[in-house]
């Protein structure tokens, strides 16, 4: 009999239902990992600024700007951007700026 | 049906391998241990069994390749000694938390340094602690009996962790005795398909094995790998009770020779436990009651068991071929006596350490053991409790 184990980002799971040897069985589940409050600095997105030239989206390490059906991008995800900054440094137009998180 | 045969401990475990037939054995040699996957690729290039044989350039590698294999899914086996377990140390931990039933041959050999080949049990009890299951037996039979059950001890849902077959170098692993083999049927009914809920090969079911646990899950992965120590005491004995029905050879967490009415008595591991039956033989016929404890299972260590056996004798020597350094008493010492503590109070007890580099232990050496017993329960007076036994004074 197969036992169902509970996802491992699960902070309250009891020893007995955690996945023994730490095993991830769910596909995906890095979007449930709040990456972003590691952040100390947070990207702030000037959208008067912003000529959608789209080279943001494609450097951000964390998938954390989205882009929408028309192929443009949105306001940040902060649950998951770390606050690296790269977007800010690509950007041509200053329409992203690093401020205090 | 079992077939008699003569063979060394190392070509008796070989043998149980190519009648279990795992999907993958990496290793790379090191004496005394050198012979078992020696043995088992000439089983390979024969044709003999399907197995991945993998030569890879280390222990560390032999033992990292274990764990990728097991993790995948596949029954993965093998062998070690000495400073070649040292060398998987990191690995060991890795293989037993990541619950992966990996089934080693640990040869015991002395650790260097200085440097030793010869035998005594440095190297596995270093590993007491990696989270491995720790059988060990006393001559080519235990060896060969040990490492099939090994198999379904660990694979076994309630405990799946990895298990060492533990025997003593030159001595076991190079002597040659008889035997009794079961069938290549037999075992492999025996052991069964090695089924893993989870795996990497399942592409029905992906997964990922040895991420990064944190504050929030580290600890609550070691306490079920302590549940999984627990259970596997349960299992031991009934997969021996199993293994029994099939041959007729007994197998319990230890045996106990001569243990019903003795006043003193020895705890020894290994192929002492020979030499020691010779002893407790000469002084019963002295009438002596002198008795005996051989542990088969050091981990998980049967703390109610041996305090229970040991609860009716006037004195006990716990032996150990091993120092812990701790300045007070070898590492078995330490388990007998902290099992003791509470369950089988009052009852003197002092520790030899004995044989270390692979130092000759004769049965006079373990027969003033039992002498020094009767002396402390004669005079009240324990003396010195971490004692060595055979070293130049």
């Amino acid at each position: 009999m197969k036992k169902k184990f509970k996802l491992s980002l699960d902070s309250n799971v009891k020893w007995k239902d955690i996945s023994p040897g730490g095993v991830i069985t769910e596909a995906g589940n890095a979007n449930d990992f709040r990456t972003g409050d590691w952040r100390s600095i947070k990207p702030v997105w000037i959208e008067e600024k912003c000529k959608q030239c789209m080279l943001c989206p494609p450097v951000c390490p964390d998938s954390s700007i989205p882009v929408d059906a028309d192929g443009k991008r949105t306001d940040f995800d902060y649950d998951h951007c770390k606050g690296c900054g790269i977007c800010a440094e690509v950007c041509p137009f200053k329409a992203i700026e690093m401020k205090d998180n | 049906m079992s077939k008699r045969d003569r063979l060394s401990g190392n070509e008796a475990v070989a043998v149980a391998m190519r009648q279990i037939n795992p999907d993958v054995v990496a290793a790379f040699p090191i004496t005394p241990s050198t012979e078992v996957p020696q043995y088992f690729a000439s089983f390979v290039a024969d044709g003999k069994v399907d197995t991945e044989f993998v030569p890879v350039e280390s222990e560390h590698s032999a033992m990292s390749a274990c764990i990728g294999a097991q993790a995948a899914g596949a029954r993965t086996m093998t062998a070690t000694s000495a400073n070649g377990l040292a060398l998987m140390w990191e690995m060991l931990y890795i293989a037993a938390s990541l619950k992966l039933p990996i089934t080693l041959a640990a040869v015991n050999r002395a650790l260097s340094g200085p440097i030793n080949i010869n035998n005594d049990h440095s190297d596995t009890m270093g590993a007491r602690d990696s989270g491995w299951i720790q059988l060990y037996g006393e001559n080519n039979q235990e060896a060969y009996d040990n490492f099939i059950q090994a198999v379904r001890i660990g694979e076994h849902p309630d405990v799946m962790l990895p298990v060492m077959d533990c025997y003593d170098g030159f001595i076991t692993s190079h002597a040659v005795e008889n035997i009794e083999l079961l069938e290549d049927d037999e075992v492999k009914k025996f052991v069964g398909e090695y089924n893993p809920g989870e795996y990497l090969l399942n592409r029905d079911n992906p997964i990922s094995v040895g991420p990064l646990d944190g504050v929030p899950h580290y600890f609550e992965h070691k306490r079920l790998q302590t549940e999984a120590m627990r259970n596997a005491k349960r299992v031991i004995l009934e997969v021996a009770a199993e293994f029994e029905k099939l041959t007729g050879r007994k197998y319990g967490l230890f045996e106990e020779y001569m243990m019903e009415d003795a006043e003193y008595a020895i705890v020894v591991l290994n192929s002492t436990a020979g030499t020691a039956k010779e002893a407790v033989k000469q002084l019963r016929a002295q009438g002596i009651k002198a008795g005996l404890v051989k542990i088969r299972v050091f981990r998980p260590f049967p703390v109610e068991e041996i305090a229970k056996a040991l609860s009716g004798l006037k004195a006990v020597a716990v032996l150990d071929k091993c120092d812990g350094f701790n300045a007070a008493g070898g590492p078995l010492f330490t388990e007998v006596t902290s099992a003791m503590y509470g369950r089988a109070d009052g009852i003197k007890a002092i520790n030899y350490i004995y044989g270390l580099g692979g130092r000759d232990v004769r049965v006079e050496d373990i027969t003033s053991v039992y002498k020094r017993l009767e002396e402390i329960v004669k005079t009240g007076n324990i003396g010195e409790v971490h004692n060595y036994l055979g070293v130049r004074e």
